[in-house]
Parts: C-alpha cells; sequence; structure tokens
C-alpha cells in the first residue's frame, strides 16, 4: 500500500508513471510505423496484418482499453504535476522568463502534449471509428473492400485519407507535435526512471533526438507519398471499380452456398 | 562606471512590493556585485531612505549565502559563479540592471530580496545526514571508499545550498538541490545503512515545502554555481524507485 501511495501522491512517484507509460506508449508509436509502413508493400501485405488485428476480437479490445488506460495515466499524471509546477511560482520574475539552456521542446510538453491528444482524437475518429463525416472525401471509406479477400480495403482506406490535402497537412502537424515531444520524452523518460548517467546521458540525448527524427520521417513518408505522389491511387481506383462487381460476386457465392 | 538599477522592494511578506529604480554613485569596475549593492545602500542610508535588503554571507562563493536574480537570471551572467563573485566589469557603463529575489512558493519572501531558505534546512533534517555512534576516530583505512565513488560524492557535496537551482527552475523545483544532498550520502559506504529512509523522507519533505516537479529541463544545472551535474537527478530518481519498490 506504501508503494502505491508513494506512486501517486509524490512527484517522484508521479514522474514514474509519467515515464513508465511515455515507455508503452512510445513503443506503440514505434510499432505501429513499423505496421503502417507496409504502405510501401503490395496492397496484401498490409491489408493481411489489418486482417490479422481486427480478427483478434476480444484481445484487440483488451488492448484497447490497456491503450486507453495508460494513456488516461500518462495525461493525469502530466495535467496533476503541471498545476503543482504552476503553483511553486505564485509570483513571476519581472524580468520575463529566460529559458537557461531549458529546450523549446522541453518547456513545452504539456501543449506539444495536449496537442497529440487532439490529433489522437481526430485520428481514431478517422481510421478506427471511420466516420464518414471527418474524412474530407466523397470516398466512403467503410465501404472500400479488397478485391480478392473481400475483407475491409486498408490500403486503399489510408489511400483514400491521405489523397485529401488538408487532412494529410492536419497529420503531418500532428506526427511533427508527437516527435517534437518525443525528442525530449525520451531522455525525460530515462531520466525519470533514473536509468541516465553519466556514461550514458550524452548517448541518450543524441538517440532521443535521432529517434524523434526518425519517427517523424517514417510517419511523415506515409501521407506525404500519397497526396503528392499518389502512391496507391491507382490501386484506389482499381478497389472502386470493382466494388459492384465484388459485392454481386459475394451474393452470388453466398446464394452458392444456400 | 555607473548603471542604473531597477530593484525589487517590499517591506514586508504582507504589504505588496514593486520595482524602483535607483542611479547607482560612481563604480569601480572591479567591485562584485555585492559590493555595489553595498555602495548603493552607503548613498541610500546618507539620504536617509531605507537601504535595500539583501543576502549575503561569507563573499567567497563557498557558503550559498548571496541569492539575486540578476537581469532574470540567478547570480547573475556568468557560468558557475554566484552573486558575491560576479564583478561589475561584466556590466557596460549606463547598463540597466534588473535585480530580483529568488521567486518560489517553497521561499516565502521576508523583504526586498531577501527570501526566506529555511525549507532547505527542514529537507537536509528530513535525512541529509549519516547516524553514527561518537567516540574514538575510526582508522582511516577501515572503511573503504573506491575512487569513482568518492569523486562523484565529491562533486554532489559541493552543492552550498543557494536555492538557485529553484529560482531558475520554470517549475520552482528544489530536485536539484534534493538529488545532490540525497547522492552525496547514498554514494558513499557510510551512507548506506540510510539510503533508502534518506531518499524517501528528502523526498516527501520536498514535496510537502511546495516545490514543483523536475521536467528534465536542465536550466537548474546551467546556472548552478557549483555545477551540480543533472545525473544526480537521475541518481535520486533510481534510489527512490527502489526504495519504493521495496514498499519501504
Amino acid at each position: 500500500m506504501k508503494l502505491l501511495s508513494n506512486l501517486f501522491t509524490s512527484t517522484l512517484g508521479r514522474k514514474y508513471i509519467m515515464a513508465g507509460s511515455g515507455a508503452v506508449l512510445g513503443l506503440f508509436v514505434v510499432g505501429h510505423l513499423i505496421g503502417n509502413l507496409q504502405i510501401f508493400l503490395p496492397p496484401a501485405a498490409i491489408n493481411r496484418y489489418a486482417h490479422f488485428l481486427q480478427s483478434l476480437g476480444e484481445v484487440l479490445w483488451g488492448i484497447r482499453l490497456f491503450m486507453l488506460t495508460t494513456i488516461g495515466l500518462h495525461i493525469w499524471a502530466a495535467i496533476s504535476l503541471t498545476l503543482e509546477n504552476r503553483a511553486a511560482r505564485p509570483e513571476r520574475y519581472g524580468s520575463g522568463y529566460a529559458p537557461y539552456a531549458a529546450s523549446l521542446a522541453s518547456r513545452t510538453m504539456l501543449i506539444s502534449g495536449l496537442g497529440v491528444a487532439a490529433f489522437l482524437i481526430y485520428h481514431l475518429l478517422h481510421f478506427t471509428v471511420r466516420l464518414e463525416d471527418i474524412n474530407g472525401t466523397a470516398i466512403l471509406i467503410r465501404q472500400l473492400k479488397d478485391p480478392v479477400t473481400g475483407y475491409p480495403d486498408c490500403y486503399a482506406m489510408m489511400v483514400a485519407g491521405f489523397s485529401v490535402v488538408p487532412v494529410s497537412l492536419f497529420y503531418l502537424v500532428g506526427v511533427g507535435l508527437l516527435c517534437f515531444h518525443l525528442s525530449h520524452g525520451i531522455q525525460a523518460m530515462f531520466q525519470s526512471l533514473g536509468l541516465r548517467n553519466p556514461a550514458y546521458a550524452p548517448l541518450i540525448t543524441k538517440a532521443a533526438k535521432g529517434i524523434a527524427l526518425v519517427l517523424f520521417l517514417g510517419y511523415a513518408a506515409i501521407p506525404t507519398s500519397v497526396f503528392v505522389f499518389g502512391h496507391g491511387k491507382a490501386y484506389l481506383q482499381e478497389v472502386i471499380n470493382a466494388a459492384p462487381p465484388a459485392a454481386a460476386v459475394a451474393a452470388a457465392g453466398k446464394d452458392l452456398v444456400k | 562606471m555607473k548603471v542604473k538599477l531597477k530593484v525589487w522592494r517590499q517591506k514586508n511578506a504582507g504589504t505588496p512590493g514593486g520595482f524602483q529604480i535607483y542611479e547607482t554613485p560612481d563604480l569601480n569596475p572591479n567591485m562584485s556585485f555585492l559590493e555595489m549593492m553595498d555602495v548603493v545602500n552607503e548613498a541610500l542610508t546618507l539620504r536617509g531612505e531605507t537601504p535595500i535588503a539583501f543576502d549575503h554571507d561569507c563573499r567567497e562563493g563557498i557558503c550559498g549565502t548571496c541569492s539575486l536574480v540578476i537581469n532574470g537570471k540567478p547570480h547573475g551572467p556568468h557560468r558557475a559563479v554566484a552573486t558575491c563573485q560576479t564583478y561589475m566589469r561584466s556590466f557596460k557603463d549606463g547598463d540597466e540592471i534588473v535585480v530580483e529575489p529568488f521567486r518560489a512558493k517553497g521561499f516565502p519572501l521576508i523583504k526586498d530580496l531577501v527570501v526566506d531558505r529555511s525549507a532547505f534546512e527542514r529537507i537536509q533534517q528530513a535525512g541529509g545526514f549519516i547516524s553514527v555512534r561518537t567516540g574514538a576516530a575510526p582508522d582511516a583505512n577501515a572503511v573503504l571508499v573506491p575512487k569513482d565513488k568518492a569523486e562523484a560524492a565529491m562533486d554532489a557535496a559541493q552543492c552550498i545550498g543557494c536555492g538557485a537551482c529553484v529560482a531558475v527552475c520554470k517549475n520552482a523545483s528544489a530536485s536539484l538541490f534534493v538529488a545532490a544532498k540525497v547522492s552525496h550520502l547514498n554514494l558513499l559506504p557510510q551512507g548506506q545503512p540510510e539510503k533508502e529512509r534518506r531518499v524517501l523522507a528528502m523526498v516527501k519533505q520536498m514535496d510537502e515545502e511546495g516545490f514543483g516537479a523536475c521536467t528534465v529541463t536542465g536550466a537548474c544545472e546551467a546556472v548552478c554555481p557549483k555545477e551540480i551535474s543533472l545525473s544526480f537527478i537521475a541518481k535520486m530518481n533510481h534510489d527512490y524507485g527502489l526504495a519504493m519498490l521495496k514498499g519501504k
């Protein structure tokens, strides 16, 4: 019980929660990128991967609940600590705030974090809930089915989503903020968990920035390749053209089974 | 040389304060910042005005009593020096210099530029010591201290407890001070028996004093007159995490 009270009430305990949840979320960001880079493989690859994730059923919901709880803990720790941090300096300096050695990313973690949260809500509504009203395109992305397997076509959905320039630009801003957040977050995580020592400190600082940059380039490549270079648009057209006959085949197949 | 001082004047904690501007008398550029304050105060006293209250003691950079936020930076423009070793030659003739007290909830203002830093004493009293029986001095070689540990402990022990880390931190966090004091003893063999109790008690006291949490900006390390490393905060987090996991 003492463990829990220290973890949830002390400043250091809550930094542990922030760092631990941040580590989980950071690993998710890496895994999510690796999965999504399959957009550069033939459509069957990412569609098979998406179908595998969807077919997990209850397990998928377990993972989703775990991720939501982790995000909740991360945001709760951030807000409760920030409120205390603000209260710790009731009177401001007259000469203004000069950030000695403090990087912009380190000073704006709450703002970049809230920006990422707003982006995340849009992203979930866009590609997970697949709310047709917010995708900015006339293509009904829920209707896109893989012509071969008949399962929801993740590849075509991504191409349709990122063909909308404002949506793609918003994604670039979103992942930009995320990687800006991570450029400080990764090194702060090692510090908060007590896993940074003088020997590793310079490496951790450089690696955090390097990882953030690589993640940004990887994530930015996906919408950019679609809305700038037209990646996958021919395939999307094929899927749209194939849709009615495919539906007819499925219907015919059902009849055959009966 | 002469400078224009924009100084925070406040009679006491209960009275609202504000900046006042003073033209200094002619100064020797080799005066320390505190000696310049003495000269200004002498002139104020001769005019029958209340001198500016500020903290000072050893004036040789080892006691941690002097404070002041000079042009927005604790201890003035230089690296690794306290206010007492900041010299007027660092400024230009005719400069306007803004002088403010350290601002933090944990450091309540007493008067003008003087703040109450006894929160640091209470943090020290919570665990910044080792319990030993008095008696004959033990043999110097009875307790072996590895060289690297001794050096790291000495680096941490350099902290003079001035509070510049709190003053510059955007969260008014005392993490660097507490980390230095925790690490100093936790690195040494003599500090091992109370290692876990020490870190838990000192962090608890730090939180109770109303200081903010560390967000790893590194501003504290940059203004510390003794250049205490941010790595000590990681060391404190490490020790705290282990003690916490053990349910202490």
